[in-house]
């Protein structure tokens, strides 16, 4: 694959240290000194990559310095080339790619806040992950102790940029929000009822998520990957396994692939339900909140059928899946799925039957395909927003190869599109679950573990019910993790929640946030 | 509008009878663990197994003691697989909510054979090996006065203190129709000065810790709090690290504690009807235990 890599190592000459393929769909490209800027600028301009994350991994008791990964993807390559630089802060800054990628903005400010990776020219390197009032720690340093007790937080505080002028207010909102939401701030500011700028303040929920991966054993940090987004339990599961399995090279059984399949569509159509009743609900359409919730509730019972829990939880783990179903569990699989199909057709009938529903959700919030781009929008909003990217399609994990994924595409990037793109999916995801679970499934339900070798490291990737779910691991001695970086499609979809409220009354900001449903937990870990 | 009534008529009623009836939960749900600690043989294997340290052993000269806390259970079944006679078995039951922290726990002390399996139980008690009962129970009586206060309606406020969002999506499911805890005269309230109980999911995080301080301040006396989730309790599987402080009530003082991760809704209402005296307390079902 990537037969043009060569051709990148022989342009790019001293640069390159090396080229390692980890796995047949994975290949590192290693570059000597911390620009990646020369490189990455190529592989976007010339081969069409699109740079997905940028993470970091403290490598000072191995090869004495931080390694900076770029993950790229390229159109119609199924795979994922990561371009490594080593950054050693004692002598050199990460020169920052926000400037021309607005989409790295928050990821880059992540590794300076974590690992005291100075950014060189990023456009505003204040920081994002530890809040601005938190003393100088590197919580993602090797030699920080996961268990510090820090003390009492007395930086200064977060200052947001003024809004000034007659008749110009600012509304905060937030951490603690009105609804049963996670918590975030918000700051408004506006004149009269529309929205001038939003200012967003995350991290709120930062648990120390990654830190408390390394030194775990691969098996009980499923249960952590279950926890780092409620909603995205199997998928965050299944990401974190397969990146295991692939660094292990542990084949997982072909019938616990379309298990896991069909349980990642499940999700989505829970979610997805639920969504599109929350989004009548903030237009005043409480009925159908009634009925879509009915259903999810329908949905998180054939959940705890196949899986023992509401939410898909302890059924994914390293090799496969705890424990296989019997017919029976089959058979109701698809009875509960077939009576939800009819239910679901009944409840977006009784939506586009409201003209009111739809005038509110017309030309609403809407996110330009160009914005979208720039920002790196992915899953639901991107797609709603002309942004033709899914990785069940374009990189084929589980069982999708075995079937036909075409994601729905919109360019008007408004309220009621980004509902479209839910409703277009959940028939699209029914139609791949019979498929999945249409032949019988037999066989073992997982492979054992082996002894990883220490320092493998690999990449899971996950089209989650909102987007592209990243998890990078790194096996350490006795199959424990050394690093676990997690990237889940809400990182990179806030800053679109920026763009799309501009101009748009407060009133409708609830709707607008519910179409994009971002995970607080996800972004914050 | 008739088709949307129509729809909503043939629907039907679709409310649990939960808690007058029968609780409807599908066998199939993973529930709380039980033990039965006589025939307990070996408690390392599951101590192993568990991945929020739920069952916890020391070990002392000949003597072990196995701290057994459904205040960090995830409910994953783990331990009962690390058992051949079934000493541990997973039970659909859920009714765990629990006034005092160390109702959820549970001390048994073994004598050892010489492989380090368990020989016999020595003792079973409620509650870490050095809690005081005597104090618990004054603190106890307090509570139940309070809670009459709230007999007939209650208004609460969420406060998400760092959670995964497991617990948000289940604290939702109370709204809707099928377990509708409006039918309690209970509601979810927008501010914490409209409020009565409030409802709290954790961890908490260092950067929530302040803004948890604050709800509870601005929340009008006499107020109740629940703490939700194996992470509300104890902090879960994040416990206490450089960014987080564990359970709520490292926070803030707490009345009820609802096991789960997350709680089904069913186990949230249980749980919030007990801090109003409106249900009683179903103790963990392992093993009959003098506290």
């Amino acid at each position: 694959m990537f037969t043009f890599v060569e051709d990148v190592s022989r342009r790019l000459g001293h640069q390159v240290e090396g080229i390692v393929a980890r796995h047949e769909k994975e290949i590192y490209l290693q570059l000597r000194d911390p620009d990646s800027r020369e490189a990455i600028s190529l592989l976007r301009t010339r081969y069409g990559g699109r740079v997905a994350a940028v993470f970091a991994e403290d490598r000072r008791a191995d090869e004495d310095c931080f390694l900076v990964y770029h993950v790229l993807e390229f159109p119609k390559q199924p795979g994922y080339l990561l371009v490594s630089t080593r950054v050693d802060p004692r002598v050199s800054r990460l020169p920052s790619l926000s400037a021309e990628l607005p989409a790295l903005n928050w990821q880059e400010r992540e590794i300076q806040d974590m690992f005291g990776i100075p950014l060189d020219g990023h456009p505003n390197p204040r920081r994002v992950a530890l809040h601005d009032n938190w003393p100088e720690v590197y919580p993602l340093r090797k030699d920080f102790d996961l268990r510090t007790v820090l003390p009492e937080f007395e930086g200064e505080r977060h200052v947001y940029r003024p809004a000034l002028g007659e008749g110009v207010f600012q509304i905060p909102v937030g951490p603690v929000h009105a609804g049963i939401i996670e918590p975030g701030h918000f700051s408004f500011a506006v004149a009269g009822e529309p929205i001038l700028y939003l200012q967003l303040r995350m991290f709120y929920t930062h648990k120390g998520t990654e830190k408390l991966f390394e030194g775990m054993p691969v098996q009980r940090a499923v249960f952590l990957a279950e926890s780092i987004s409620g909603d995205s339990s199997f998928s965050h599961g299944t990401a974190f396994c397969q990146a295991v399995e692939r660094a292990g090279g542990i084949e997982v059984p072909q019938s616990a692939e379309r298990m896991r399949s069909v349980l990642l569509e499940l999700e989505r159509i829970y979610n997805h339900v639920a969504d599109i009743g929350a989004i009548a609900t903030d237009v005043g359409f409480a009925i159908a909140n009634a009925h879509a919730s009915r259903l999810r509730e329908m949905l998180f019972g054939l959940n705890e059928e196949l899986t023992g829990n509401r939410l898909l939880r302890g059924m994914v783990c390293i090799g496969g899946v705890r424990r296989m179903w019997d017919d029976g569990q089959v058979s109701r699989l698809h009875r509960t799925l077939e009576r939800f199909a009819v239910e679901f057709r009944q409840l977006v009938k009784m939506i586009n039957a409201s003209d009111s529903t739809r005038d509110r959700l017309e030309r609403t919030g809407i996110l330009q395909p160009e914005k979208a781009r720039d920002l790196g929008i992915v899953g639901v909003a991107g797609r709603a927003s002309g942004i033709d990217l899914d990785v069940r399609r374009d990189h084929p994990y589980a069982a999708y190869q075995r079937v036909n994924v075409e994601p729905p595409i919109y360019q008007t990037g408004d309220v009621f599109h980004r509902m479209q793109v839910r409703i277009d999916e959940v028939p699209a995801s029914l139609k791949m679950i019979r498929e999945f679970a249409g032949p019988p499934l037999t066989g073992e339900p997982c492979s054992p573990v082996p002894s990883i070798p220490a320092g493998r490291c690999a990449l899971g990737a996950v089209e989650g019910w909102r987007g592209e779910i990243f998890h990078w691991v790194r096996v350490g001695r006795d199959n424990r993790i050394e690093r676990c970086k997690i990237k889940d499609p809400s990182l990179n979809n806030w800053p679109a929640l920026v763009e799309a409220v501009q101009g748009n009354i407060v009133p409708d900001f609830p709707v607008i946030n519910k179409s994009f449903n971002l995970s607080y937990s996800g972004t914050d870990r | 509008m008739f088709k949307i009534l129509n729809q909503t008529i043939r629907t039907g009623i679709v409310t649990t009878r939960y808690p007058d009836g029968p609780s409807e939960v599908p066998s199939c749900y993973r529930g709380l663990p039980e033990f039965d600690f006589e025939k307990w043989d070996d408690a390392r294997p599951a101590c192993e197994a568990c991945p929020t340290a739920a069952i916890s052993v020391r070990e002392a000269g000949p003597e072990r003691e196995v701290q057994v806390d459904y205040g960090l259970c995830v409910f994953c079944g783990l331990c009962a697989g690390t058992v051949q006679n079934g000493a541990i078995r997973v039970t659909p039951d859920f009714e765990a909510a629990a006034g005092d922290r160390q109702d959820l726990i549970q001390t048994a002390r073994y004598e050892l054979n010489p492989d380090g399996s368990h020989r016999r139980l020595l003792s079973l008690q409620r509650g870490r090996a050095e809690s005081d009962p005597a104090v618990e129970r004054a603190g106890r009586k307090l509570k139940d006065k309070i809670a009459s206060l709230y007999g007939r309606s209650l208004a609460i406020r969420e406060v998400d203190a760092g959670s995964c969002n497991g617990c948000e999506l289940e604290i939702h499911a109370l709204n809707n129709p099928v377990y509708d805890i409006e039918r309690f005269g209970i509601h979810f309230v927008a501010s914490p000065r409209h409020a009565d109980m409030l409802l709290v999911t954790g961890p908490v995080t260092r950067n929530m810790e302040v803004a948890l301080k604050k709800t509870y301040a601005a929340t009008p006396e006499p107020r109740l709090v629940v703490a939700v989730g194996a992470c509300g309790i104890s902090g879960g599987l994040f416990g206490r690290n450089y960014a987080t402080v564990g359970g709520v009530d490292e926070v803030i003082p707490v009345d009820v504690y609802v096991p789960g991760c997350p709680p089904r809704p069913q186990a949230l209402l249980q749980g919030i009807l007990m801090a109003i005296g409106r249900a009683p307390q179903k103790s963990p079902r392992a093993g009959s235990i003098a506290g």
